[in-house]
């Protein structure tokens, strides 16, 4: 989470801070020493160079950090190469600054490896973790780490044993194709309506109908009315289904 | 060991958390702090020469029991605890700051590190090791912040006194103040 900055801005949406460099001023440091100079009379020109180079070649040239450093680090070579003025009182060496920046720094990263070490020494010694008592249940479950849990391989396949034996067994359906028999519902509806010239749903299709007749007896009906033997009427939602005989089908 | 030892070991084992010099001597109205200091010596010295696994430390204002370094690595290989998570170095940049710099405001922390530090503030925040200790009169009133007593906890100091003043280090520097006096126990 520290260590990872999103940059908005392409190519690189994302700039990751490696763990070596914790911003400008801890790679200016390291420049510095890796190039043993004295951190009180900086080559600017110098640093300033082989910082922009470095930044670049760490993928850092979109960091808004790295890059106002870089801008600092020249506006100070441009200052360095003004000629001083005559008479001038005292002349403020346009490096003050920064290496005032760079000493309280240094001195910011000696205490780190002081708390390091510390740290690192306290790391390597347990206390007993017994929630104190003013905590509540829900403070000291925040606390207190989740128990860690311990299982040998044989609990854990026994465990998963058990899961899978409780687990039911599938049912499975066996699905066979059953043609339609539309033919067949046109003959029964056809014979139907030559008797009568009304009918009800009710008597083309029997109380205990298999799916398939329902829908043969259904498209044999619809058949028939796009042929014009019979006319088809419903009242009201779900309500039985009329079928009534056509002029035109009596002609046929 | 004396009677008054073996309650201090006791209450040490019974509360994981440092435990005050005052807290302790409360435990026995008969004891005077002078007798609860050297009850807690008697301790320290019977753990450290009669073969135990614990030891007394004193850190975060307090006396603590804590197990001896050289048993970590078995007690955490079998998972019996855990070590905290090591602080980033960015982290601990921003802890010291705070630590020499106290009560300090987020901008100066940012000014002297050269970067934003507001998720590192909210980390050390949630670990307990810094807190909110008041607000700057500055522009906008900002929150100023200071360690806790989980900070001189984890990293073994009894009290702030104890980190190098800023005089000592390698690199003198006038600009950083020496540590906020009355700080100690």
């Amino acid at each position: 989470m520290d260590t990872v900055r999103p940059v908005v801005g392409p190519p690189a949406a994302f700039v990751v801070e490696l763990d070596r460099f914790n911003g400008p001023l801890d790679l200016l440091l390291t420049l510095i020493r890796d190039e043993q100079l004295d951190i009180r009379d900086i080559p600017i020109a110098r640093v300033a160079e082989q910082f922009v180079a470095r930044i670049h070649a760490l993928g850092l040239d979109a960091a808004a950090d790295y890059l106002d450093m870089a801008a600092r680090l020249l506006r100070i070579k441009a200052q360095l190469l003004l000629p001083q003025r005559e008479g001038e009182e005292r002349w403020e060496d346009p490096r003050a600054e920064l290496v005032r920046r760079l000493l309280e720094y240094q001195q910011i990263r000696e205490v780190v490896d002081i708390l390091e070490r510390l740290g690192e020494q306290r790391r390597a010694r347990f206390a007993r973790t017994v929630p104190p008592p003013v905590m509540t249940g829900d403070e000291a479950a925040r606390a207190l780490p989740p128990a860690p849990v311990v299982a040998a391989m044989g609990e854990l396949l026994a465990a998963v044993d058990r899961v899978l034996r409780q687990v039911r067994r599938p049912t499975v359906h066996s699905v066979v194709p059953r043609a339609l028999d539309v033919e067949g519902a046109l003959r029964t509806v056809r014979a139907l309506l030559a008797e009568r010239a009304r009918a009800h749903w009710r008597d083309v299709v029997g109380v205990a109908a298999q799916p398939w007749q329902v829908l043969s007896v259904l498209l044999a009906l619809l058949e028939l009315a796009r042929l014009g033997e019979c006319a088809l009427r419903q009242t009201d939602p779900f309500a039985d289904v009329e079928i009534a005989r056509e002029p035109a089908g009596a002609a046929a | 060991m004396s009677p008054l030892a073996q309650l201090l070991e006791a209450a040490l084992f019974a509360n994981g958390m440092p435990v005050p010099l005052d807290d302790l001597a409360a435990l026995d109205p008969h004891a005077s702090r002078a007798d609860v200091s050297s009850a807690l010596a008697e301790l320290a010295d019977h753990y450290a020469h009669d073969g135990h696994g614990v030891e007394l430390i004193e850190a975060g204002g307090g006396w603590q029991i804590l197990t001896r370094p050289e048993f970590t690595a078995a007690i955490e290989r079998v998972q019996l605890a855990t070590r905290p998570h090591r602080l980033s170095a960015a982290a601990l940049e921003t802890l010291a700051l705070v630590a020499y710099r106290q009560p300090v405001g987020r901008a100066e922390i940012e000014e002297i590190r050269g970067v934003s530090v507001g998720s590192l503030l909210k980390t050390l925040l949630e670990r307990g090791l810094i807190d909110v200790v008041g607000r700057s009169e500055g522009l906008g009133r900002p929150l100023l912040y200071g360690t806790t007593a989980a900070f001189l906890e984890q990293f073994s100091l009894r009290h702030l006194g104890e980190l190098p003043r800023a005089d000592e280090l390698d690199v003198a520097l006038r600009h950083l103040g020496d540590l906020p006096a009355g700080t100690a126990p």
